[in-house]
């Protein structure tokens, strides 16, 4: 099996594939890096990180030809299944309000806003470890009880659908930590920086078999 | 809230080090970033206080094989003068770099950095001292040289510009083993919408306990009190969520 992590000059894509392989680690399964539309659209998994503004992880999937049409394809017609991570996550919204109105992906129907807790305490960026909320999700209800991942965001995604929301922390008030349908998945923290839960999560994604 | 643990890092080596036993190698960084990994630390931060510049690849090197044996955040600072520097820091595999001197050299810098790199992986590590009661003074040198800055002020304008995070630590506490400095962690915590992580005088739980609850912070940073075994990460946990604190508690 061979899963792509999506190249496209946003930052931790190595810390990605490291800990894909690592949960990958004596499952056969090939990790590679890339930004070639063709592997992307022939890979049996994707993966697409991303850390930085809505904008520029957009316009860096925009500066490599094709690569939008291979997600797509890959995605949306092969149905295969698909992890963001961070801003990768935030790009399957329909719309990201950073710094102007962005199109995103437009395959989880959703905004990307700025966070705004009610506790005027809390910083912003989050940074650091929260709380899940319990998932049925095949990739998600392997990890312990009360699993904390790590968080590093200033926006976050507020899904037009509740079925589409998996996973919530609170961070003054409900934060979407987790948003899917069929064989997408995409999460707002880091599993690549989240220690033992990270690892569970990535390595249920490469078991995962979407009906 | 947050425990970071700080490897003192120099040629590549471990300076002030855990004294574990069963460690292949005490003096490899690597080594002792798996063990803070494995005891559940929060974050990892490396300060590399190699003083010359041209031992830079070993910092890199070091950064690359913590990057692949531990899968939690690591904060690399040090000798971080010009954008190449943290280009290569994190496409080594940091994912966060923090900028000192240069920082205040030209605070234009931690702008280009946030811009280029993003407000999320740009700490701005601020030393200080207490030059008279309530007034906060910028030092760097580590602590030897005045600045004239004040650190509140100082503080807010790397928030405006683009620091994800501060690092504050005061100059006049660390090593004393005396306790955070509050009355500056606070003031600056207050002051910026960003979060703090506090530095400089840890000597017993209660003081990772009072950075947060007195001193606003949402991460403590130590150093000795790990290193030299006084206490483990967990019982630091275990001291903190039991005085009201959330903490992440290993399952």
């Amino acid at each position: 099996m061979a899963v792509v992590v999506v190249d496209y000059g946003a930052g931790n894509l190595k810390s990605a594939a490291k800990a894909l392989m690592e949960a990958a680690k004596g499952t056969g399964v090939e990790v590679a890096v890339t930004a070639d539309p063709a592997a992307v659209a022939r890979a049996d998994r994707i993966v697409l990180p991303g850390v930085g503004a809505f904008a520029d992880c957009k316009a860096g999937l925009e500066a490599h030809a094709g690569l939008i049409e291979a997600l797509n394809e890959a995605v949306l017609a092969k149905q295969r299944p698909f992890l963001g991570i961070c801003v990768g996550m935030q790009l399957m919204a329909t719309l990201g309000i950073e710094y102007g109105e962005h199109k995103g992906l437009d395959w989880i129907e959703g905004k990307v806003v700025r966070l705004t807790p009610n506790d005027p305490t809390l910083k912003i960026p989050q940074i650091g470890w929260n709380n899940l909320s319990p998932s049925t999700h095949p990739v998600l209800r392997g990890l312990p009880q009360d699993a904390d991942a790590y968080f590093v965001h200033s926006y976050h995604f507020v899904a037009a659908r509740d079925a589409d929301v998996l996973s919530r922390i609170d961070y003054g008030g409900p934060v979407v930590a987790a948003v899917g349908r069929d064989n997408l998945i995409g999460v707002q923290f880091h599993p690549e920086k989240s220690q033992a839960v990270g690892l569970r999560l990535l390595a249920d994604f490469l078991k995962w078999q979407p009906s | 809230m947050r425990i970071i643990p700080c490897l003192d890092v120099k040629g590549g080596r471990v300076v002030k080090g855990v004294n574990f036993v069963n460690l292949v190698d005490a003096g490899d960084p690597v080594e002792q970033a798996r063990l803070y990994d494995r005891a559940g630390a929060d974050e990892l931060c490396f300060l590399d206080i190699t003083a010359s510049s041209d031992n830079r690849d070993t910092l890199y090197d070091v950064v690359q094989r913590t990057a692949e044996a531990c899968f939690m955040p690591l904060t690399v600072g040090g000798g971080v003068r010009k954008i190449e520097d943290i280009r290569r820091l994190l496409l080594s595999g940091a994912d966060k770099v923090s900028i000192n001197t240069a920082a205040v050299k030209d605070p234009d810098f931690v702008k280009q950095a946030a811009q280029k790199f993003g407000d999320q992986c740009i700490v701005v590590s601020i030393d200080a001292k207490e030059t008279a009661p309530g007034r906060f003074e910028i030092f760097t040198h580590g602590g030897r040289e005045p600045t004239g800055i004040d650190a509140v002020g100082f503080a807010k304008r790397m928030a405006e510009n683009g620091a994800g995070e501060l690092l504050v630590t005061s100059m006049d506490r660390d090593g004393t083993r005396a306790g955070y400095n509050l009355a500056l962690t606070r003031a600056i915590a207050d002051a910026v919408t960003v979060p703090v992580i506090a530095s400089g005088g840890v000597g017993t739980l209660d003081h990772l306990v009072e950075g947060i609850r007195d001193g606003h912070a949402t991460a403590v940073l130590a150093a000795s009190i790990f290193h030299f075994g006084t206490y483990t990460i967990a019982e630091a946990k275990a001291h903190m969520a039991g005085a009201g604190l959330p903490m992440r508690l290993l399952h």
